[in-house]
């Protein structure tokens, strides 16, 4: 019996291992860096699937009166585009780069629970595809299979079986509920990572700005989620047991989804920015040369920012009929979260004065996002003067507005990001210039497409219309905004060939290629399943800045 | 910089009917003054901040003769850093202020009273409107007169709507069991476009509005018109008759006759509007009877349904309609 089995053994060590075991331990994996890569694959292919629906509806409205597709089905486009995007690509990128970084930036061997992370990773997993088995599973108002269509916040009582009948609507709600609660899995395994794993010497202090940012971000997902979660099984209750929440027809109150759906929804977006934040301040510092400018106070203005994103959400609803009063402090603390926001971009930008920069692919879009950000900031503010946003809420204004905070600000930091630590990941670099390619070409479509549809908004075009009149001055802006997508979708497939080029081609990149400081970069490329041969120490922000300057070490500064 | 160069030209009125750099009302106007202010404002930040930027991104590129050394490392400064601190914080301060003062002289306003009072009560997908005191019912075109405050109440039958007409007011929302209430005062005579804001349905898109800002006089007759009974060409007619047997008159009301529906608009003085299916299509009988024949033909969605009369059925009913003045 011992004879045959050494035999077996010594076999399948020479033999090269089928696809299916591989499989397997993708599938059963609890090692954070490998539920990372899941994550972001997994949000990289629903982001193609977002684009393609973005594609459909900017199609639709090249021209006025077009009827490529029915009113129906571009409500279907425009929520799912929506629920995709948010819950589906950005968010599960973001927890993607957190798995796969934080433990490595503070010298961790894995995140806190391991297995409650591979669970968070798949129940976010099965809840996307749930969603969009709802094209061929769910029977709805058109009879055939059909997506939701009542918009991504989904205002009551749309959502009422009064006026969604069928299951569209079910499958929106379901999706979301279970997608909420991998999120909160997610962010009570980050928040007891970073609390409970760090190396010796990394005080709270001594963290990378990312982890800080990382570790505020998961504290708002517990805080904003719930309330989702919540209204959503409240909606189930009244869709199927009966009750009356946002069922107007019976007395409910559809106002109060609005503050149930924007208490979650105005901290998702910081939700989603932190992180991006988090990317911003690792790799402007690193490709300016110098030490980020005022850590403690990027620290503060991102608590501040935590606290004070809680208290802005009726922003949203500023045409709702609040009171005066009511409508004031939403304007005031809107305005307020433009002070550490604004800190934020000031830090950044000191941080490269008197730097030497070098302009690679993350660096590149980390400046674009520095200006697009900028302008979202602005826009915001822009927003906050209620009455100037009774002209300008549900507008395309807004839209733009949004995309240039999500795409331009979220979206580039992601790429900035995947460029930097592709290296670490893959252990290959990639190609620069297809990268630059990828950079200019997203950064022209991004232009075109967004800053030129605030201006249909300025000029009256509120959202959400399948088709427009002729003659209301909207027809020229439409159609530019429209052309501004194909640079877009030829940016992401530049990044799509580079990517896949570089992961079985790209030259090895060596454990540190752009001599940085963090303890990431300390460890082989790709890192080890335990990360660390042996567990760091630490003594400042920038424990590879002081290995590599001895005679002039961070930790005589801080 | 392109959004700067595209705000430039957008404040011309022609540029667009719905244009909200082109106030004609009282609120919009208000609006307007607050608008220029934060623009203002918030372009000098644009202009300050992105020249930094653009000049931080020049000037401290790595140089090709560069000597590989690294920059001197700064960690922060106090000074510097509370300056971009308090220098936000006065300007929101500022902001908040005039903002403040706007929003209450619009929200606020007070009610004179004797102004014209109008109901105004979204459907999917078509407006409803109500003049009190005055026993007017009309649907999708509101006529107003020039040069004095209207007050309109803000209803819903169904889903979520929003009421904007830019030239006019902001936008208000229409919620069920919500009522909300917002004011116009137009300055000019003319026809006024706007649209449902707040997504409702299917047809959301298709849920236009049309106001008509007249002198007094003009509106007072308007008035005195639409508060009269019914005036058909023949009471017996072959079409009306039709009318009355098919279910157009659940939804239906024609003020006089059987029919009291409220589902759909009142067509008591159908032919006084100049459109159908809510700003849709120009209301001629060629498109009465497309109409009738097929809602979903020309607004998908619509929830009028065909009644499924024969080509002879629908002349008889599109000139009884048409006789509806």
């Amino acid at each position: 019996m011992s004879t045959t089995d050494s035999v077996g053994w010594a076999g399948t060590r020479i033999a090269p291992r089928p696809l299916v075991d591989k499989l397997h331990e993708w599938v059963t994996t609890v090692d954070h860096k490998r539920l990372g890569i899941l994550y972001i694959a997994y949000g990289l292919t629903f982001l193609m699937v977002g684009g393609i629906e973005a594609t459909v509806m900017r199609l639709q409205l090249i021209r006025p009166h077009n009827d490529l597709v029915t009113p129906q089905v571009f409500n279907q486009m425009f929520t799912m585009h929506g629920t995709t995007m948010i819950f589906f690509v950005v968010m599960p990128i973001l927890f993607g780069f957190a798995n796969y970084l934080v433990p490595l930036m503070i010298g961790a061997r894995d995140m806190a629970f391991p297995r409650l992370n591979a669970f968070s990773f798949w129940l976010t997993a099965f809840s996307g595809l749930f969603l969009y088995f709802s094209f061929v599973g769910g029977y709805g108002l058109y009879g055939a299979g059909t997506a939701p269509d009542v918009g991504w916040f989904a205002y009551a009582p749309l959502t009422a079986k009064t006026f969604s009948p069928g299951h569209s609507t079910d499958f929106w709600m379901l999706s979301l509920l279970v997608s909420g609660f991998g999120s909160i899995g997610t962010a009570i395994n980050i928040i007891a990572t970073i609390l409970c794993m760090r190396c010796p010497g990394m005080t709270l202090g001594k963290m990378p700005l990312l982890v800080w940012l990382n570790l505020v971000m998961a504290g708002l997902v517990i805080l904003a989620l719930s309330p989702l979660t919540a209204a959503q099984l409240m909606l189930l209750v009244d869709r199927y047991l009966g009750g009356h929440f946002f069922d107007t027809q019976a007395g409910g109150s559809a106002v109060i989804w609005m503050h149930s759906f924007w208490v979650f929804g105005h901290p998702e977006v910081y939700v989603l920015i932190l992180p991006a934040f988090g990317f911003a301040s690792e790799i402007i510092p690193v490709f300016s040369r110098k030490a980020m400018f005022g850590y403690p106070v990027m620290v503060a203005a991102t608590v501040a920012i935590g606290f004070i994103s809680m208290s802005v959400w009726a922003h949203h609803m500023f045409t709702v009929g609040m009171s005066a009063g009511g409508n004031l402090f939403f304007v005031l603390s809107t305005m307020a979260i433009a002070v550490p926001t604004g800190i934020k971009i000031f830090n950044w930008l000191a941080t490269m004065w008197g730097g030497k920069i070098y302009f690679k692919a993350p660096m590149l879009f980390c400046v674009a996002f520095l200006f697009q950000f900028l302008v979202a900031g602005l826009t915001g503010i822009i927003q906050s003067a209620a009455p100037f946003d009774w002209q300008l809420s549900a507008s395309y204004f807004v839209v733009a507005h949004f995309h240039y905070v999500i795409v331009g600000g979220i979206v580039f930091c992601i790429f900035a990001g995947f460029y930097y630590w592709f290296p670490k990941v893959t252990g290959r670099m990639y190609s620069e210039t297809l990268a630059k390619v990828h950079f200019w070409l997203f950064v022209i479509g991004f232009h075109l497409t967004f800053d030129f549809m605030h201006v249909p908004g300025l000029l009256g075009m509120p959202r959400r219309i399948y088709t427009y009149e002729p003659g209301r001055g909207w027809d020229t802006w439409n159609f530019v905004v429209t052309i501004g997508v194909f640079f877009q979708a030829a940016g992401i497939l530049a990044f799509v060939v580079n990517v896949v080029r570089s992961y079985f081609q790209g030259r090895p990149a060596g454990s540190d290629p752009w001599d940085a400081w963090t303890l990431e970069w300390s460890t082989t490329s790709p890192p080890p399943e335990y990360n660390y041969a042996s567990i760091p120490v630490v003594r400042s922000r920038r424990p590879l800045w002081d290995l590599k300057h001895p005679e002039d070490p961070d930790w005589k500064y801080e | 910089m392109s959004m700067g160069a595209a705000l430039g030209q957008a404040t011309q009125a022609h540029w667009s009917p719905t244009n909200i750099f082109a106030p004609v009302s009282t609120p919009a106007q208000s609006i307007f003054e607050l608008s220029l202010l934060v623009l203002a404002v918030v372009g000098a930040i644009f202009v300050i901040v992105s020249g930094l930027l653009a000049y931080a991104s020049v000037k401290f590129r790595k140089r090709k003769d560069d000597d590989g050394r690294e920059p001197a490392q700064v960690y922060g400064s106090s000074q510097v850093e509370l300056a971009w601190t308090i220098t936000p914080i006065v300007i929101v301060l500022v902001l908040f202020l005039a903002t403040a003062r706007v929003l209450f002289s619009v929200q606020d306003a007070p009610h004179s009273p004797g102004s014209l009072e109008v109901t105004v009560i979204g459907h999917q997908f078509w407006w409803e409107y109500r003049y009190s005191g005055l026993n007017v019912v009309t649907a999708n075109e509101l006529h107003l007169p020039v040069g004095e405050p209207t007050f309109l109440t803000l209803l819903s039958v169904d889903t979520d709507h929003s009421f904007w007409v830019p030239r006019l007011a902001g936008k208000t929302d229409l919620i069920p069991n919500h009522p909300n209430k917002m004011w116009v005062e137009p300055r000019e005579t003319g026809l006024y476009l706007g649209q449902c804001a707040q997504y409702c349905g299917t047809q959301h898109a298709k849920m236009l509005l049309r106001i008509y800002v007249e002198s007094r006089e003009d509106f007072d007759r308007w008035i005195h018109e639409q508060a009269a009974a019914a005036r058909t060409d023949d009471p017996s007619s072959e079409g009306r008759r039709i009318f009355e047997r098919t279910a157009c008159i659940n939804c239906h009301t024609v003020a006089g006759t059987p029919a009291n529906g409220r589902f759909g608009p009142d067509l008591t003085h159908l032919m006084s509007r100049e459109t159908i299916g809510s700003g849709i299509a120009p209301n001629t009988p060629e498109n009465l009877r497309a109409w009738i024949q097929r809602p979903d033909a020309l607004k998908p969605g619509s929830l009028m349904p065909p009644m499924g009369l024969t080509d002879q059925q629908l002349d008889a009913v599109t000139a009884y309609l048409a006789s509806l003045r």
